[in-house]
């Protein structure tokens, strides 16, 4: 007897979630790098983001790999250490009308590619960097990087003497306009905040802390599940609403934040720190400061500026993607070289 | 898409073609249908360069000596995961600041094998203003149809000073923009593998980002990939995207600019030089002709992988002195790697590096030296 099989649910674009789906992970089981890809997926499945416009980009680590594990119908490259922010450049540069999306690592960003990375910002880059935050190298088996907390302890007794770069500060301050922390294991904020970041139009950098649980998930690690559950404090609770979808939220009101995004998406924080205004800048720098000097862990959407403009913007391109822009607007004719000869003569 | 950081002596290139677009690439509502971006560095620039290439769009890069170093890993990637890309050296002496405002032709070696592992990449070499016009296009098109990085080396004689040219001529050849499958192509073929030879020019076929077909994807990386780009780490799979590439490396022999005999009159002794050495190496050959009767062939080059007929010039003659600007026979090394071992031994070279553009009495005077003449 056969049993009738339940038919999947489809997106708006009719997709159902398993054509957002990837390689099978050859991450570590448990990796907080695998809940991510999920949480990608869900989030492009949700906002029915056609996979063949979506360009998935990553530099080398761990977490530059798991590009594989998600999303196969969509072109990805895998580049070289700490170049993710220059190729990304480049690509979007050539097909703008696309969405991006950078998987890194903190190894990858903040070291080795923090010059990068940091004109990246400046630039407000249309993309969603996601940086995979485990405090370590993964995938050279656990030194330091440059987000570690100082005096945390490596599962080889090593502590950590150096203070660590805070990249949503320094994102905020470069210039990034949708700038955001959260936590490999929370799927609703991380859910939440991936949605707005694929509505938002500008350089949307998301810290999330995704704990390696072969090197850096124990005592003494200040980027572990465990650190992670007990000091995690949201700074708002972030309730997503896509342009398509009725506006209808059962949140409290009082203390909420709406923010317009791009594509008429409203993204709405509730505010659990009063007076927590994330247009403010130098506010939200001044939060995250703060946060530090207390050893907390803040999570949330710090900062968002929907006004300001892309570097797409800047450099005035027309609407066609460059690649495929016809030869009759690429090769001027040949009255244009005849006058500059004449005028060289 | 124009991606840099200043340099003397490339950063002329530069501003005069971005002169240029924004005169003559800009649409009548006033947008742009190019984009030039100041790199923070050359290792942003040419990773600017394969993002574009990859993306689709013709793109490019200018720079000298010390940007050269700086691209070497990038130049690797785009070799082995197959990306267009045009990168000019307008070379110059020395590291650091070495001699910024003189001239060299002393970076061949490192540029041919630039980067890690087993790389080799194709170089055009322009020998005149006119060259400079031409084998920029024919870049960006073989860029396109090899899929890999070109690199066009001139030097800050050619590239910074004035100079008398002919006229250009505008091109009578519509781009090549060479293999790339469009969704109704792949409705056609049902998918495709990115880097298998279906042609058996060791070429495959690639899509770009944005291609509306839900099999027009694939992952791009440097580690090894069999045809269907997919990761891989099995010996005969990874060998046979190794072996492709060399047979695609072959194929470019005789595609590149072919070298030009300037003359072969059968004399027993040749002359082999590229870029700015000819002017010199002319004027060399008439001082020689007037003072000693000597009537030397002569075949410029103008690209590296070598064309056939470079061989054929040394294998017709029984002394080849390789006149470069450089001082460790740079030109010279490369022919040795490509040469049979029996021809090998016919290469003598004259060699100029004090900065200064070659003169034609330093290259006479080296070779009446050497002819015992
Ligand atoms: C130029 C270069 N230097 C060093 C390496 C070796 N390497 C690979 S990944 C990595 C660090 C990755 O750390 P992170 O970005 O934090 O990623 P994770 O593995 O922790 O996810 C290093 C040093 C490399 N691939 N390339
Ligand atoms: S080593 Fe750490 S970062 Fe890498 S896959 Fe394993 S758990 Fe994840
Ligand atoms: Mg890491």
């Amino acid at each position: 007897m056969a049993t009738a099989t339940p038919t999947p649910k489809l997106n708006r674009i009719g997709l159902p979630v398993i054509e957002y789906r990837g390689g099978k992970s050859t991450l570590c089981a448990g990796c907080g790098h695998n809940a991510i890809s999920e949480r990608i997926i869900d989030a492009m499945f949700e906002m029915g983001v056609e996979p063949e416009r979506v360009m998935k980009m990553s530099g080398i680590g761990c977490s530059s790999k798991s590009p594989a594990y998600f999303m196969s119908r969509s072109h990805s490259f895998n580049s070289v250490h700490g170049r993710m922010p220059s190729v990304s450049t480049g690509a979007i540069l050539a097909q703008h009308q696309l969405t991006m999306l950078g998987v890194s690592g903190d190894g990858d960003t903040a070291s080795i590619g923090v010059g990068q990375f940091v004109h990246l910002l400046r630039r407000n880059l249309p993309m969603i960097y996601i940086i995979e935050d485990n405090g370590v190298y993964g995938l050279t088996k656990g030194q330091f990087s440059a987000t570690a907390d100082i005096g945390s302890k490596l599962k080889t007794g090593v502590i950590n003497e150096l203070p660590a770069i805070d990249t949503c500060a320094l994102a905020i301050q470069l210039g990034a306009t949708f700038v955001g922390r959260s936590f490999s294991g929370d799927k609703k904020q991380l859910l939440a905040m991936l949605k707005a970041a694929i509505a938002h139009k500008g350089t949307v950098m998301l810290d999330v802390i995704s704990p390696c649980v072969t090197f850096n998930d124990h005592e003494g690690s200040t980027k572990s599940y465990k650190f992670m559950q007990e000091n995690d404090e949201p700074i708002n609770e972030i309730g997503f609403v896509a342009s398509f979808d009725e506006i209808d939220v059962d949140y409290d009101s009082g203390q909420i934040y709406d923010v317009q995004l791009h594509d008429g998406s409203n993204l709405r924080l509730r505010k659990l720190h009063e007076d927590y205004d994330p247009t403010d800048k130098a506010n939200a720098v001044r939060t995250l400061m703060e946060a530090e000097e207390k050893n907390e862990v803040l999570t949330g959407v710090f900062y968002i500026n929907t006004e300001k403009p892309t570097f797409i913007d800047l450099l005035g391109l027309v609407d066609e993607p460059l690649a495929t822009l016809p030869e009759s607007l690429t090769r001027p004719p040949k009255s244009a070289l005849d006058a500059l000869m004449a005028n060289l003569q | 898409m124009v991606a840099w950081y200043p340099i003397t002596p490339s950063t002329s290139l530069i501003e005069a073609t971005t002169d240029l677009l924004k005169k003559f690439r800009v649409t009548p509502e006033g947008k742009a249908t190019f984009a030039v971006v100041q790199a923070e560095d050359e290792l942003a620039a040419i990773g600017m360069v394969l993002g574009a290439g990859w993306a689709g769009a013709r793109s490019m890069t200018s720079t000298s000596g010390p940007g050269i170093s700086l691209m070497a890993e990038f130049s690797g990637l785009g070799y082995f995961a197959e990306i267009p890309g045009v990168i000019f050296d307008v070379q110059r002496s020395g590291p650091s600041t070495g001699l910024p405002t003189r001239t060299s032709q002393a970076d061949l070696l490192s540029t041919a094998f630039l980067s890690h592992g087993d790389t080799k990449h194709v170089i055009l070499l322009p020998g005149s203003v006119k060259e400079c016009f031409e084998f920029s296009m024919a870049a960006f098109d073989l860029a396109e149809r090899l899929q890999t990085p070109v690199f066009v080396l001139t030097d800050l004689d050619l590239g910074m000073n004035n100079w008398m040219s002919e006229p250009f001529q505008y091109p009578d050849k519509p781009l090549d923009r060479g293999k790339v499958l469009t969704a109704e192509d792949l409705n056609r073929l049902g998918g495709f593998a990115r880097y298998r030879d279906v042609d058996g020019d060791a070429i495959g076929w690639r899509t770009l980002p944005g291609t509306r077909h839900p099999k027009a994807a694939y992952f791009t990386r440097g580690s090894g990939h069999n045809d269907a780009a997919a990761y891989t780490e099995k010996p005969d799979e990874y060998q046979a995207v190794m072996d492709r590439l060399t047979r695609k490396f072959e194929n470019a022999r005789t595609l590149v600019p072919a070298p030009l005999v300037i003359k072969d009159k059968s004399s027993k002794i040749g002359f082999l030089a590229y870029g700015t050495t000819d002017f010199a190496l002319r004027e060399s050959m008439d001082q020689i002709k007037k003072e000693y009767k000597l009537d030397v062939d002569y075949l410029r080059i103008r690209a590296f992988p070598f064309a056939h007929e470079i061989h054929d010039f040394v294998a017709s003659h029984e002394r080849v002195y390789v006149v470069e600007q450089d001082r460790d026979a740079q030109l010279a090394s490369l022919l040795k790697l490509d040469l049979p071992a029996d021809q090998v031994v016919k290469l003598r070279s004259i060699l100029f590096y004090n900065g200064l553009p070659m003169d034609a009495c330093s290259i006479t005077d080296e070779f009446v030296t050497k002819e015992g003449l």
